[in-house]
């Protein structure tokens, strides 16, 4: 008896000095966003008893992708609910996974908006059909700004946010930060570089901005004076009532028509 | 004169130390012997060995990098199989010693219930740091095999130019020391499971119980964030405050934190875990294995046998 009691104090005793240390770690690995990963009370449901017990034995990787392969099962039936279902699980079980982000936010915001729009018989009301393809968007909106909270330095997430808000929502200001920050991350491609510039030109109010960034893109050299960017750049500048001297030379065949 | 109080009897008997590290791997090697002896533990590492050979046939059913999907497939069977070695190996030593009355043999020599206890959780470390090294290396050679045909697709689809670039960069991100250091992080993650099942064993009736216990505690281990998380910040996750939910989740608090020791996730989508995380893992496993064998050989000591 006295064996026992005398264990199970250090055992309390050990308790209580590790919660400290244990929180602090724990901190430290949030911070850099190692081994950070949310439980959705549906986890449990959707996987079963194996899977549950192997998402903590270490198979948890190895089951995200397995649950990404049915949420592409359920992509064929035209299930979206599922789908959305099965995608929440796969990103909580491997959040640092951009494309898992990324292929949710794409069936939510085109495949399930689209089939909305275009399939979905079940709504008749032209109101309510606007107001679900919207919800979609919104939802695949999510999707990119919770990959890249969980993945900060990929620019593949900014870039597909870049698009959503430029096809889908009609926000060239906010199409044209998310290309900006694409800008900012490393092993971008160039065109979200100059993609900033350009829906900046069709964001009102942002002329300026928009005129600086092209020129500074434009005295890149060769390479970066493509026909959109001296578009929009002859634009701005007109827009800004640029004096003609101080106008930048563009070749002819990609002028615009005179004012 | 008894050979008890003979001169040589009395001054052998002033010269036992308490604690001799002699006695307690004498018992680790006939501990590992024993275990390595048992076909089960063969079958489990059959098992891990076909599902690491496997990581590169599922490489294809994965959308992911290759490499990831190799390495999470094959990082998660040493994970489990070390977990499962150390729980069901533990749980079985101090129950058939009790059956086949090998612990009072032991315990009638001057060794002491430390030295058993420490013996026989040294000699699990030593088998299971032969079946982690077992399934590294095979792991390293699924590795190399898979680099292997990475370098031929390498070799026959990127410019020539930029084609040793491009071998170099694959070869230092396939073999990485902190790959190796996150698997020695499972192999402490695995011998504090078995220290924590000796000390279930010291005072369990049965290894039945023990196998039981020992894997809800690790269960309960692996929900530990979860459970500080709820505990730290109530209102974030919808949860109201009461004395009991208070009270529940500093129970679970007390169960050692298994994914504290889980940094192969990140190393296998490439993250760069810092050395100061293994650090921190490797401190918390040390004060683990310290206070579960202390607590052990708390219960075992009074224990009547």
């Amino acid at each position: 008896m006295k064996g026992r009691i005398l264990g199970l104090l250090v055992l309390l005793l050990w308790g209580i000095a590790k919660m400290p240390l244990e929180t602090r770690i724990a901190e430290t690995r949030r911070e850099q966003q190692l081994g950070t990963y949310k439980i959705l009370s549906n986890v449990r449901q959707q996987l079963g008893q194996a899977g549950f017990l192997a998402v903590f034995g270490g198979l948890r990787s190895a089951i995200a992708d397995l649950v990404f392969i049915g949420a592409h099962v359920q992509w064929e039936k035209a299930k979206y609910g599922k789908v959305k279902e099965y995608f929440d699980i796969c990103t909580s079980l491997q959040p640092r996974c951009p494309l898992y982000w990324d292929m949710a936010s794409w069936h939510m915001a085109y495949n399930a908006a689209a089939y909305v729009d275009m399939r979905d018989k079940t709504i008749t009301d032209p109101l309510e059909r606007a107001r679900e393809i919207h919800n979609y968007w919104k939802l695949g909106e999510d999707y990119l700004l919770n990959g890249i909270k969980n993945n900060p330095e990929d620019w593949g997430l900014w870039d597909n946010l870049g698009l959503l808000y430029r096809e889908k929502f009609h926000d060239n200001l906010k199409a044209a930060r998310a290309y900006g920050e694409a800008a900012k991350r490393p092993g971008r491609l160039d065109y979200v570089h100059r993609f900033e510039a350009i829906y900046l030109a069709d964001a009102p109010g942002y002329e300026k901005e928009a005129y600086d960034k092209l020129l500074a893109i434009y005295k890149e050299g060769d390479s970066q004076q493509l026909p959109t960017v001296l578009k929009k750049l002859q634009l701005m500048e007109r827009k800004l009532g640029i004096p003609k001297d101080q106008r930048v030379d563009i070749p002819p065949k990609y002028r615009l028509p005179p004012e | 004169m008894t050979a008890a109080s003979s001169p040589s009897a009395i001054s052998q008997a002033s010269a036992h130390k308490l604690f001799s590290w002699r006695r307690a791997s004498a018992i680790a090697g006939t501990t590992f012997r024993d275990l390595v002896r048992q076909k089960v533990f063969y079958f489990m590492l059959v098992f891990a060995a076909i599902i690491i050979g496997l990581s590169l046939v599922l490489v294809n059913l994965s959308f992911r990098g290759q490499l990831q999907a190799v390495m999470d497939v094959s990082l998660g069977a040493i994970s489990v199989f070390t977990l499962l070695l150390a729980i069901l190996s533990t749980a079985v030593l101090l129950p058939r010693d009790l059956e086949e009355r090998t612990l009072y043999t032991i315990l009638a020599k001057p060794v002491s219930r430390f030295e058993y206890l420490l013996g026989k959780l040294w000699g699990v470390g030593i088998m299971l740091f032969v079946a982690t090294a077992l399934m590294t290396a095979l792991l390293s050679i699924v590795l190399y095999a898979w680099q292997g045909k990475e370098v031929s697709n390498i070799m026959a689809n990127v410019e020539v130019e930029k084609v040793p670039q491009a071998i170099a960069h694959l070869k230092a991100s396939t073999f990485t020391w902190k790959l190796f250091a996150g698997i020695g992080i499972l192999f402490l993650r695995a011998m504090v499971c078995a220290a924590f099942t000796l000390m279930i064993s010291s005072f369990a009736t049965s290894w039945l119980f023990t196998v039981v216990a020992s894997f809800m505690g690790v269960l309960i281990g692996h929900l530990v964030p979860i459970a500080r998380a709820v505990w730290l910040e109530p209102m974030q996750y919808g949860v109201e405050v009461s004395w009991y939910l208070t009270a529940f989740l500093r129970f679970v608090i007390l169960f050692p934190d298994m994914q504290m020791f889980n940094l192969v996730d990140s190393i296998a989508v490439g993250d760069q875990v810092p050395w100061a995380d293994f650090g921190s893992a490797v401190g918390m496993g040390c004060g683990y294995l310290a206070v579960y064998t202390l607590v052990a050989w708390l219960f075992f000591a009074w224990k009547e046998l």
